[in-house]
């Protein structure tokens, strides 16, 4: 299926190529530090091992999720599906039902709420996939590579020798696992927010059908999954933004801000024309899942919209960030 | 980052490196290396040179120039690092020291010129060249939230030629190397500045290095820190590991260097071995005696120049090459002083310092920036 697109260009090719490369320092190291007297024995049988370029992929992974700026996130994250959860409790609390209408422009998820807990998930990614999710993503995608400048690691990285290309494919990897992870913190909680206050059962579909608890289920770990890979466009935008600048704080900030930005500017009706390149204007094509049968034309054109945005601005983050002199 | 092929160009021949007798792990290095030919190899073997004749320098540049904007940060720098030397590389602070570790390094791109190291060129070949180059730059720089341990396991990550399995001894084997190891499992940002520098010698020492490229390695340092430093780095170099070490300090130069590069507002003043620089500056004369007058006027009449007579101590400089062409031998300077009844108590040449040597070179004091 065509979803699977906007991945493999921005990630899977180019990994590839990577992997490839990398198996030439490691060859050539077996060979080379015996010859110094003082080499410890570490070198017998220091060969090439593909899983050894992944260590510095794990190593941000740890990083990244260590941080406590990055569980704050999350944390902030975990705590929308909650807010939105007891306040629609709150609000029914006299057996009333909440009024319909979408969150800007979204699905009117939050309606059935009260009859279903698995539509606090749809209400809640709705809820935070225009500008808390990316947000998010903004930050630690701004972060990736002016962080590490500014705080000056980022040239005992490239001389260690993490390699310009590499360590670029290990942020945009690390920030799409963010993305992924943090999508899925909003998910669990609103699904453990509407167990725990609302009933749950059966689904039924924005087209009037309806499905069964599990099939339910299945399509919001889907949903999630489209919403997460919504993001890719953000991330790599995040990226590029990021290797401009050897301020951490300045590129997030400027992040959010395109974000910010891009948000108003899809809302005024004057640049209609424009509105199809924005990397939000579909986003919310991830309700086309909860029809039946499920429509993939805007699904697909978000897709192909996130795979664009990865192209052009990870080529843009590659060319930029392989020919900057690091300074700091 | 394509920098691969080119070096595989570069270092055709693998086997060029048959320098001396230490090619012991000829066997060994075939392992997984055939196909590949020729690039790898040349790292790998003594024979690093990446031309038809082996270089016997760790660090090459031609030309080396680094212009920013209408500003020379680096000037046409012509530098060779002799393999096993401790290299010693002085300048005042902004004299383009760590402009030319950067090139080095393969941390920015030079405007003009070329520069090797271990026999490829930077910054095409860094992916093969840098695994076997420990480098401290500027200073540390530390992950703050991340313990000292952490810290080294972290860029021993980075490095895709380090092994996994043996990363964390490793990395307590640098730390205690370093006489970090009481500290290794604190954050980071509790370290002083002296613990930062020692932390980040560490990472420079996590995997054995045919290199090490020491920015001002004792800054921040105490007295005890420094001699530290400089007792590692002569072991190091015992072991075979060229060091190039840059610092405004000239004492620290002249008690650990067997070379030297002099650099002020970009450009190289002169280089080679220390003792040749210290002794192209060349000593006084000095005469102890009890008859000064006496003294002053036989050195005199022999052509020794710049005379100072202080109480029973007289010296000048130590005259030059006579109508014969031949240097004036001292010791029959000294006879035609006691020929004259001078009394000699002392008669020596007193050495002069590097300090002596860079004054004479730049005209100016050192900490004078450029």
């Amino acid at each position: 299926m065509s979803r699977a697109e906007p991945w493999d260009v921005s990630g899977a090719d180019v990994t590839k190529v990577d992997v490839a490369k990398a198996g030439v320092p490691k060859a050539d190291l077996s060979k080379v530090a015996p010859d110094k007297g003082a080499v410890p024995k570490a070198d017998v049988g220091r060969e090439p091992r593909l899983s050894w370029t992944l260590g510095l992929f794990r190593s941000e992974l740890a990083i990244t999720f260590r941080r406590w700026r990055t569980l704050a996130l999350l944390g902030v994250l975990a705590a929308v599906p909650v807010l939105v959860g007891v306040a629609v409790r709150i609000e029914t609390g006299d057996g009333s039902t909440i009024g319909g209408g979408g969150e800007g422009g979204g699905p009117a998820f939050i309606a059935q709420i009260t009859n279903n807990g698995l539509f606090l998930v749809f209400t809640a990614l709705a809820a935070t996939l225009p500008f808390f999710l990316p947000m998010a993503v903004g930050v630690v995608a701004g972060d990736a590579i002016a962080g590490e400048a500014s705080a000056g690691t980022l040239r005992y990285l490239l001389v260690a020798p993490a390699g310009r290309t590499r360590l670029l494919l290990v942020k945009y990897a690390t920030t799409l696992t963010f993305c992924l992870v943090a999508t899925l913190v909003v998910a669990v909680s609103a699904l453990a927010t509407g167990a725990l206050l609302f009933p749950l059962g059966e689904v039924t579909t924005i087209s009037g059908t309806r499905i069964g608890f599990g099939e339910g289920l299945l399509r919001a770990l889907l949903i999630a999954l489209v919403v997460a890979a919504s993001l890719i466009g953000v991330a790599a935008l995040g990226l590029f933004v990021s290797t401009l600048t050897s301020s951490g704080i300045a590129a997030m900030a400027t992040t959010v801000g395109l974000l910010i930005t891009v948000q108003i500017l899809d809302q005024i009706p004057q640049l209609d024309a424009l509105h199809p390149y924005f990397f939000s204007h579909y986003w919310l094509s991830f309700a086309d899942l909860m029809r039946e049968p499920v429509q993939w034309d805007d699904l697909i054109k978000n897709f192909q919209m996130q795979g664009l945005y990865a192209a052009v601005f990870g080529s843009a983050a590659w060319a930029r960030f392989g020919a900057k002199d690091v300074m700091a | 980052m394509g920098g691969e092929e080119t070096v595989s160009r570069d270092g055709k021949v693998g086997g060029d490196g048959k320098v001396g007798g230490q090619e012991t792990v000829g066997g060994e290095r075939k392992v997984g290396g055939e196909e590949k030919a020729g690039g790898e190899e040349t790292v790998g073997g003594r024979g690093w040179s990446g031309g038809d004749s082996p270089s016997p320098y760790v660090i090459e540049t031609r030309g080396l120039t680094k212009r920013y904007g209408r500003h020379l940060a680096v000037d046409r720098l012509d530098l060779t690092v002799p393999e096993g030397s401790v290299f010693g590389f002085l300048g005042p602070n902004g004299s383009g020291k760590t402009t030319t570790i950067r090139m080095l390094m393969g941390l920015i791109e030079p405007t003009s010129g070329t520069a090797r190291v271990l026999g490829n060129p930077m910054p095409r070949a860094t992916r093969t060249v840098l695994p076997h180059v420990g480098a401290l730059i500027e200073g540390p720089a530390l992950y703050g939230f991340l313990s000292g341990r952490d810290n080294l396991l972290r860029y021993d990550s980075a490095d895709p030629a380090a092994d996994p399995r043996t990363r964390r001894r490793r990395a307590e084997a640098a730390l205690d190397r370093v006489g970090l190891t009481a500290a290794a499992g604190k954050k980071a940002k509790a370290y002083s500045l002296g613990m930062k520098q020692r932390l980040g010698l560490a990472a420079a020492l996590l995997q054995p290095r045919r290199l090490l490229v020491l920015d001002e390695p004792t800054n921040g340092l105490d007295p005890q820190g420094m001699r530290e430093i400089r007792t590692l780095v002569r072991e190091l170099a015992q072991e075979g590991t060229t060091v190039f070490l840059s610092s405004h300090l000239l004492d620290e130069i002249e008690q650990v260097c067997t070379h030297a590069a002099v650099m002020t507002r970009g450009r190289l003043i002169t280089q080679g071995p220390v003792a040749e620089l210290a002794a192209g500056a060349r000593g006084r004369l000095v005469v102890t005696t009890p008859d000064p007058g006496d003294a002053a006027r036989v050195l005199k009449e022999w052509g020794v120049a710049d005379l100072v007579v202080t109480q029973d101590r007289v010296t000048g400089e130590p005259p030059g090459k006579d109508a014969s062409g031949q240097d004036t031998e001292l010791a029959d300077l000294n006879a035609a002083l006691v020929e004259a009844g001078v009394r000699v108590r002392g008669f020596g040449l007193e050495r002069a310092s590097l300090e002596d040597a860079f004054v004479a070179l730049t005209g100016e004091g050192f900490d004078v920036a450029g």
